[in-house]
């Protein structure tokens, strides 16, 4: 499968709106070269400040950017742009629904051989709970760059989570993103996988392997997590018998939440969440780590295979 | 240079703004006496004295920008943009009530003439550096203001913003301490040291003045000075009393966030002159 790199994905699409906005000013925290807003810098250095490490000051400055006019991208890594500087992005930020786009690489476990002080598992969890915030998870290269294009489009402050490694291509040239919208991947009729970033490419291969068994996977990639897109998850709800959810992120708070918040009070079924199970993670590649922390497509399978055995009856067995 | 008779101007419109806080914060039985009270000289000076600004046109693109750091002297802010002609003096009777234009903190979102909301403290700066930033890249001349409390200044994110407005060499960037040596928990030498204060900024690659912040000649001519600097930001430290002009207000740590009562408001309106 074709690999598509997501932060250089971002960086490249950055580096072009500049020519065609002329109000983008990005920020960078001395990571520019890994969040590829280097591209950018390299192109307007007029227009790009490195703010050093200080992660509070660089969202400050972003507010104070936005309220005079300036469309504003921030970014560093994602667990100090969401958890160092989460104060700063509440209030400074998103309290005045600022324009400020953070694009946060090196989500998730995937960062790898940094270990646990730089992966991030509950950005989407600690940002999703900002009142306007709008959170968005691109499944690949295509993806990143049709929602850039996108957001710079609409005002106030979006979380759009990068990474640092490379995800399969998934989408075609034609590809449109739409904000809140998720799409159908793959039909079935027998259960759902929802996954977002990197996990969509696991959940198509996850459906892959239980269509093999016999068992009909829709796959849905649920790209915007927030605003989530209610409709199509009850449609999920009503015409499949029941639901996995999968993210490289923390169970607590991320998509599964989301998807069983909207769930449990809009049409209740079984959903399974993949993903970090309440846990920090350790150094190890990215693929050894998805193993170690169980967000393959075996474990989608496995989730899967649960709710076939068991959603005749009343309850999922406590295991 | 002010003239004897703007001088006594501002100075009877000190006493003016002093009573409508004090009003206020009685009439909304909660909110901040000490630290809006010292404030009263340093905001009067910049928006009756010296910012551009239009209070009939308060997102004009042009005009100076102010932000109050220490976002509980709201306050003596809403006062001051009440009396320029930002909103009706009424609203003052608002204040902290629901659905009210005035909010506890400073809201841009509500109130007009507030440029950025504030209230967590020690994010003032960094806002005030990125509209600085803003300016210079679309070449308006336009100033900004940034009021900080002297216990604010323990946050670590003001240290950050003082590096980079000096990195940045961003001399349309004015910085004012409310100097007055109170915090919440007592003074602020003894929760956690500050001083040598002006040394710091002055380290930290700003051009620092020092002024006795009740006195609107000196603030005035910092606030003249501080703009002809180039290359780098102004600090401007104002010792001030927390509490000023009641008596038994000034210098008291417990007065930090209390309103006067009704007792205490007719006391200060009899040492304020007005019966
Ligand atoms: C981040 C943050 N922490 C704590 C507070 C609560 N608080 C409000 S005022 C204050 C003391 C501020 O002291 P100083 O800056 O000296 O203000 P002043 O004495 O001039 O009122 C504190 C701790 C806050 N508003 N923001």
């Amino acid at each position: 499968m074709k690999l598509t790199g997501i932060r250089e994905a971002y960086g490249e699409t950055l580096a072009a709106l500049g020519e065609l906005y002329p109000e983008i000013v990005v920020l960078d925290a001395d990571l520019s070269g890994s969040t590829k807003t280097s591209l950018f810098a390299k192109k307007f250095p007029d227009r790009f400040f490195n703010m050093g490490v200080a992660e509070q000051n660089l969202m400050g400055t972003a507010a104070g950017l936005a309220a005079s006019g300036k469309t504003v991208f921030a970014s560093t890594f994602a667990i100090f742009a969401s958890g160092r500087a989460w104060e700063q992005v509440r209030y400074s930020i998103v309290y005045n629904q600022l324009n400020v786009k953070i694009v946060a690489s090196h989500g998730g476990v995937t960062v790898g051989e940094d270990g646990g002080s730089h992966q991030s598992s509950e950005d989407i969890a600690i940002m999703r709970v900002l009142p306007g915030m709008r959170v968005i998870v691109p499944m690949d290269g295509k993806e990143m760059q049709e929602v850039i294009k996108t957001v710079v489009k609409i005002p106030g402050p979006f979380y759009i989570r990068s990474s640092r490694v490379k995800f399969p291509l998934i989408l075609g040239d034609d590809y449109k993103f739409e904000l809140g919208k998720g799409k159908i991947l793959r039909e079935g009729k027998d259960l759902s996988l929802i996954g977002c970033g990197l996990m969509v490419s696991q959940c198509l291969e996850a459906a892959e392997t239980l269509a093999k068994e016999g068992i009909a996977a829709r796959v849905v990639s649920l790209s915007t997590i927030k605003p989530i897109d209610e409709e199509l998850l009850v449609d999920c709800s009503l015409n499949t018998g029941g639901i996995v959810t999968a993210e490289e992120h923390s169970v607590i708070g991320g998509l599964g939440s989301a998807v069983a918040e909207v769930l449990s009070e809009k049409s209740p079924t079984y959903i399974v969440r993949v993903g970090v199970q309440d846990k920090f993670g350790v150094s190890g590649s990215a693929p050894d780590l998805l193993e170690y922390l169980g967000l393959t497509p075996g474990n989608i399978v496995k989730a899967a295979q649960q709710i076939m055995e068991h959603r005749s009856q009343k309850t999922i067995p406590v295991v | 240079m002010l003239d004897t008779v703007q001088i006594e101007k501002l100075e009877s419109l000190a006493k003016t703004i002093r009573v409508d806080i004090l009003k206020m914060l009685n009439n909304a039985s909660s909110g901040h006496t000490g630290g809006s009270l010292s404030t009263v000289e340093i905001i009067l000076s910049l928006y009756f004295h010296k910012m551009r600004h239009n209070p009939k046109d308060p997102k004009w693109l042009d005009r100076d920008r102010f932000v109050l750091s220490k976002g509980h002297g709201a306050p003596a802010l809403y006062t001051v943009l009440a009396r320029s002609g930002y909103f009706d003096l009424s609203e003052l009777r608002n204040l902290r009530k629901l659905g009210s234009i005035l909010q506890g903190h400073p809201d841009m979102k509500v109130t007009p003439g507030i440029d950025i909301s504030t209230g967590s403290l020690g994010q003032g700066l960094s806002m005030a550096n990125g509209m600085a930033l803003a300016l210079k890249l679309d070449k308006r001349p336009s100033r900004v203001y940034v009021l900080m409390g002297d216990g604010e200044n323990q946050e670590g994110q003001i240290w950050e913003a003082a590096m980079a407005a000096a990195h940045y060499k961003l001399d349309n960037v004015c910085g004012i301490i409310d100097h007055n040596g109170l915090q919440i928990d007592g003074p602020v030498n003894e929760i956690m040291k500050i001083e040598p204060i002006a040394d710091k900024w002055s380290c930290f690659g700003w051009e620092v003045f020092r002024v006795n912040g009740h006195d609107f000649r000196e603030i005035i001519a910092a606030l003249d000075k501080a703009e002809t600097v180039k290359n780098k930001p102004s600090l401007i430290v104002a010792r001030t009393i927390k509490g000023k002009g009641v008596s038994f207000f000034e210098g008291k740590v417990e007065y930090h966030g209390i309103p006067p009562t009704d007792e205490e408001l007719a006391k200060a309106l009899v040492e304020l002159g007005i019966t």
